[in-house]
């Protein structure tokens, strides 16, 4: 395998949930270094994606091939980069115990620290610049603070590929672009493959290679200048779909929910951001 | 005219020694369960499931009382209530709320039972209400055998899988896709949570069970957040209340178990105080330390 062979590819994938057919004939391929945005509706089957890349679940039809093998569980080459949920003020975990269960979470045996533990925790720590906190408890942190933790989680292994579900939903901005340059950084230095899921993709577009847009049991795949525009979309939804720019940033207007009867309201009445150019 | 209770009734150390050594047994079973359970017990707050615990000691009870009405082992009656309880517990509830109404209908029905085995039971009466209010000084030798053995199957079981449990109970989905089988975990948790009840049952009681498998842990978690100093800790707790209980108990004429309960309680509000003045001095002094960083 040299460097350029694809670290994920997704070949002729279908997905079916409660009889209904989300999407199929998706096929895509990705390069190390490369970072591929996933926008989409809720219920489109953004998250289902990720979790038949983690081995986690089945897709109703294709095949997923990590690194040139059968997506597994607990594939070591993948990191995973969960959405920000809060963790309770009395969880009994230090900054840098969040960051280690990346190294030791999933061995078996004696829980004793191996050579070389505490100095990978460390210098995680130090990438996402969160040594300052590094004894405090989460819960006694920020939401942001918290997603940096994460994110050093996810780089425990070096891996070749990110899998990011929705990790800059709620953060303020400022959190928002720490994050995501960490990531960026990442993908640059080590050359690491990106899949990134978001609702909103203002905050990432800098750094977007492609685009995967789903949406109404279709699906664009292609750079953000294809895919992030008023007829595209349309034709994607089914129904009239604005692109617009507004001060920097660009949002989409009249985009209906894919899933009607589970959609989150905000969604039919708020335009729906997409990004920034 | 005697009063009702008598300061000798709490503590009287004559023949203190003698004593001792009758209930030699009784206080091994005592420390290793107080060792056990509190290390169980930060696993067991961290997935929150204490209202489970109390859910699989009442089936516990029913098992006990089933064997002691139908002549059977009375540890192994307990065991298989508490297991049998513990699986169904997990495999119907694996989420939260649906755990909690599971337990909330489960309890009273082995409650209810176990009191009936009890009431049609003839034997010795000592040997009634001690399985729900425990009195550990009434077990067999060679049943304060078995349980010892029981908990220290309990404590390897829980060494083994140590890590991945607790990656499992603080963050359950970056586990899953770290590739931590957590439904396999989940089970294996589940039998070593039966295990530990059962045994607490003979020793405390189906009804106070959550002294030893949950105060002590929760205790710990106020003043500690580390790796090592909460499972320590609450190790520490569950060992002085159980022991210091059983010690207290044989120098008076009362049970065990409030000996027991009262020390574990004690602890806990001793941990809350010295939380809350912690927490307290970092508001005035730390904060401005901690808050920094959040940019």
């Amino acid at each position: 395998m040299t460097s350029s062979d694809p670290v994920l590819e997704i070949a002729g994938a279908a997905l079916r949930l409660r009889g209904r057919e989300l999407w199929s004939g998706l096929d895509l391929s990705v390069r190390p270094g490369e970072f591929v945005a996933v926008l989409g509706p809720s219920g489109s089957g953004k998250t289902t994606l990720l979790r038949a890349v983690l081995g986690l679940q089945q897709l109703s039809a294709g095949e997923v091939r990590v690194g040139g093998s059968t997506a597994r569980r607990g594939d070591r080459r993948i990191g995973y980069i969960p959405q920000q949920r809060p963790l309770p003020p009395g969880t009994s975990l230090r900054a840098r115990d969040l960051v280690a269960m990346g190294i030791n979470g999933t061995r078996f045996g004696l829980p004793i620290p191996r050579r070389g533990d505490r100095e990978r925790v460390d210098a995680l720590l130090d990438a996402v610049g969160a040594t300052s906190y590094a004894e405090h408890p989460v819960g006694m942190l920020s939401g942001g603070e918290q997603q940096r933790l994460r994110v050093a989680q996810a780089l425990a292994d070096r891996p070749e590929l990110l899998l990011c579900d929705e990790p800059l939903s709620s953060l303020d901005l400022a959190n928002q672009q720490a994050v995501t340059a960490i990531i960026d950084r990442e993908r640059r230095e080590r050359d690491a493959a990106v899949l990134f899921v978001t609702h909103d993709v203002n905050p990432i577009l800098d750094h977007v290679d492609r685009i995967l847009y789903i949406a109404g049991g279709r699906f664009k795949l292609g750079t953000p200048e294809e895919v992030l525009r008023s007829d595209v979309l349309t034709a994607l939804y089914g129904a009239p779909v604005e692109v617009l720019r507004m001060g920097g940033r660009l949002v989409v207007v009249g985009a209906p929910d894919a899933d009607d009867h589970c959609a989150e309201a905000h969604l039919h009445e708020a335009p729906e951001e997409v990004g920034a150019a | 005219m005697r009063p009702l209770l008598e300061w000798s009734d709490v503590f009287s150390f004559e023949d203190y020694g003698a004593l001792l050594q009758l209930v030699g047994n009784s206080v091994v079973a005592g420390a290793v369960l107080g060792i056990v359970g509190g290390l169980i017990g930060v696993f067991i707050v961290q997935r929150d499931m204490a209202f489970a615990v109390h859910g699989v000691s009442e089936l516990s009870f029913a098992g006990a009382a089933a064997a002691l009405l139908f002549g059977g082992s009375v540890v192994a009656g307990s065991l298989v209530g508490a297991v049998a309880a513990a699986l169904l517990i997990g495999a119907l509830g694996a989420k939260a709320r649906d755990r909690n109404s599971i337990v909330g209908v489960l309890m009273p029905a082995g409650l209810g039972l176990g009191i009936l085995f009890l009431s049609l039971y003839e034997g010795r009466s000592a040997n009634r209400f001690s399985l729900l209010t425990g009195q550990i000084v009434s077990v067999s030798s060679p049943d304060l055998g078995w349980l010892i053995g029981i908990a220290v199957v309990v404590l390897a079981g829980l060494i083994l899988v140590w890590n991945p449990l607790r990656f499992d109970s603080l963050d359950g989905q970056s586990a899953e896709a770290r590739g931590v089988p957590s439904g396999a975990i989940a089970i294996v948790f589940m039998i070593l949570l039966g295990l530990i009840v059962a045994v607490a049952v003979h020793i405390i009681g189906a009804l106070l069970v959550m002294a030893l498998l949950v105060t002590p842990a929760a205790a710990a978690m106020r003043v500690s957040h580390g790796p090592l100093g909460v499972p320590l800790l609450a190790a520490l707790f569950g060992f002085v209340s159980a022991v210091g209980g059983i010690l207290l108990a044989i120098a008076g004429t009362l049970p065990v178990s409030p000996y027991i309960t009262t020390i574990s309680f004690l602890i806990y509000l001793v941990c809350r105080v010295i939380a809350w003045r912690r927490d307290r001095a970092l508001a005035v002094v730390g904060a401005p330390a901690v808050a920094p960083a959040a940019a």
